[in-house]
């Protein structure tokens, strides 16, 4: 009998870590499919973030580095130099790739340095128990905002990726999501292509992905896809920005 | 083939690192090491290798720790302002067991301080600045010539030992010119396998470089490695010059621009036929205590008698490996000046004649 889906070879065959729901691990899953149809197995360089992913590296099985909180765009920008052949790409939340590690993201991109990124946004930080993102919604209730975000005092939901995309040395921005199976498609589809792009030489490529996370959002795996449908999209809005 | 020209020991440093195979720099310009970014910025696409003006210390040190994840020689150089941001990065290099070559130009502090030379930077740079226990090599030029020799010791002993290595230097040293002979002194070895590096999964299981251990019992394990690499350090790796020890009553201690001052007031003191000598580490991590425990262990008749006299461009810090290396059987004094101030040879010699008297 012909086996028409199985795990991709990129992918180790380990259980996750991560909660019931979480989006993590198709994301995870989504790379290595890619990986294994681009056939680039051998050559591709992940950069892990801090956060829930931090331990990436346990589930991929291809060459990987560690970064500090933040600092996974600038690892992959000496990657990439010393390895232009190489496909190089980082894996971050909103917590590493859009608070502690703008700046990085920002130099980064505006280098035009030829690299990928997958933007995993779930509007929390998962790992140290569900507190603000800057890409929390308002009114949204984290661990330290009890009450719901407040502009007033705690700013407005951060779209780094819109500001990226006004950016010169900026390839390609695209924002996906894995709140549904066409959705997920998708998303794998804006994943490959900015693996594609690296490897034609076109420059910086993100994409960012809206993820559910239901153990931080208070929330049933279900509830939380329809969370994303019904409030995260409406400020994260799908497609191309760039 | 040697070639003898006149150069700053900023730009020393950056040759010294090129002719040790540097292939990657990143920096962020701050003052008095600027010339060290500029020289690399020309340089480095000569040698073949990669340059980037990073937007932050902090990219700068993270940038290195992915080339030297990558599996080439790199390295970042700056002054206390900016070493303080690159002690994260520091930490997961130490963490990761990568090599690397971090300058520090030493200036005067705490906070912005001034831009004048100072030795303030000792304990940070001794004590493992970052979080976590480890530690860096940490070597000490005193002369320009020097600057450019320890460049590719540096490089050789962060491979050898998979550990970051400050070349801890100052103002005073990053800015004057002095004739260099540009055939390094020290036999230039070629950066080692690495086979652990970051280069794509062909034909091998897939490398991960990390510092991460969660799972019980790991990280304490990992750390009695660590230690046990840090011994090794430490019995084979200090050097230190030493000076008419033998029969000295007066022993100045003293590393870098500091040691060049006492130097001079040493042997003007000899001159006057006063016995006064002088150690100058070399190696700051690992500390030269061996020297110290000869000439005070071995029940020497002069032994009860020596004096040791530390001199530094701080209000005290390396006298305090000076007097963990002597444990109490001699005395250990200091002369010291910071944020600026120099002990000159006048002071140095007046401080050595009052003890010997």
């Amino acid at each position: 009998m012909e086996k028409v889906f199985g795990r991709p070879n990129s992918l180790r065959n380990v259980a996750t870590h991560y909660c019931p729901g979480c989006g993590h691990g198709i994301a995870h899953r989504l790379i290595c499919e890619v990986v294994d149809e681009l056939n680039i197995r051998e050559r591709v360089i992940a950069v892990a973030p801090v956060g829930c992913a931090v331990i990436a590296y346990d589930y991929w099985d291809f060459d990987c580095s560690e970064a500090a909180h933040g600092r996974a765009l600038a690892v992959a920008t000496a990657i990439k130099r010393v390895h232009p052949e190489t496909v190089v790409f980082t894996y971050q939340g909103d917590g590493d790739l859009a608070a502690i590690g703008t700046n990085e993201t920002i130099h980064a991109a505006n280098r035009g340095e030829n690299l990928s990124v997958v933007f995993i946004n779930n509007a929390i930080y998962g790992m140290t128990g569900g507190q603000m993102a800057p890409t929390t919604l308002l009114g949204q209730k984290t661990a330290t905002t009890p009450s719901g975000r407040q502009a007033g005092s705690a700013g407005f939901p951060l779209k780094i990726s819109e500001m990226l995309a006004s950016l010169a040395g900026v390839y390609s921005v695209e924002r996906a999501s894995l709140h549904a199976p066409q959705e997920i498609v998708r998303a794998k589809k804006a994943i490959k292509q900015a693996f594609i792009n690296q490897m034609e030489n076109k420059g910086f490529s993100l994409v960012e992905v809206l993820s559910p996370c239901p153990t931080y959002w208070g929330m049933s795996p279900k509830e939380a896809l329809d969370w994303i449908k019904d409030a995260l999209i409406k400020e994260f809005p799908l497609g191309k920005l760039k | 083939m040697s070639n003898k020209i006149l150069i700053s020991g900023n730009e020393a440093m950056a040759e010294g690192a090129i002719q040790a195979g540097c292939a990657f720099y990143a920096g962020y310009p701050i003052t008095p090491q600027n010339e060290i970014p500029a020289y690399m910025a020309s340089r480095m696409p000569e040698a073949g290798g990669v340059f980037i003006q990073a937007e932050s210390e902090l990219a700068a040190i993270n940038m290195v720790f992915g080339a030297s994840a990558a599996g080439v020689r790199a390295m970042t150089s700056s002054s206390g302002p900016g070493i303080s941001l690159k002690q994260e990065g520091i930490s997961y290099l130490a963490g990761a067991e990568l090599p690397a070559v971090i300058v520090n130009v030493m200036r005067g502090g705490p906070g912005l301080g001034n831009i004048a030379p100072s030795q303030a930077d000792y304990f940070q740079a001794t004590r493992s600045g970052g979080h976590g226990d480890y530690h860096c090599l940490v070597l000490a030029p005193a002369s320009v010539q020097e600057a450019y020799d320890l460049m590719p010791l540096a490089f050789e002993l962060a491979d050898k030992y998979r550990s970051p290595a400050i070349v801890l230097a100052d103002g005073v040293l990053g800015q004057m010119m002095e004739p260099l002979v540009t055939s390094p002194r020290h036999k230039v070895t070629k950066s080692p396998e690495k086979p652990w590096a970051l280069t794509g999964c062909k034909d091998r299981p897939a490398n991960i470089v990390k510092s991460f251990y969660i799972r019980e019992g790991d990280l304490e394990r990992f750390n009695l490695l660590l230690q046990k690499k840090y011994k090794a350090i430490q019995d084979k790796e200090a050097r230190y010059e030493g000076l008419n020890l033998e029969d000295a009553g007066v022993i100045l201690v003293a590393y870098g621009t500091m040691a060049r001052i006492a130097k001079s007031g040493m042997l003007k003191l000899r001159q006057k036929g006063k016995r006064a000598g002088l150690i100058r580490p070399i190696t700051l991590w690992p500390f030269p205590q061996k020297v110290f425990q000869r000439l005070t262990v071995h029940g020497k008749q002069y032994t009860k008698r020596i004096i040791f006299l530390v001199v530094e461009m701080s209000y005290g810090q390396m006298v305090e490996d000076v007097k963990l290396a002597v444990d109490g059987r001699a005395k250990v004094e200091f002369l010291g000046r910071s944020g600026g101030g120099i002990p000159t040879e006048n002071d140095v010699i007046k401080a050595v004649s009052r003890l010997i008297r």
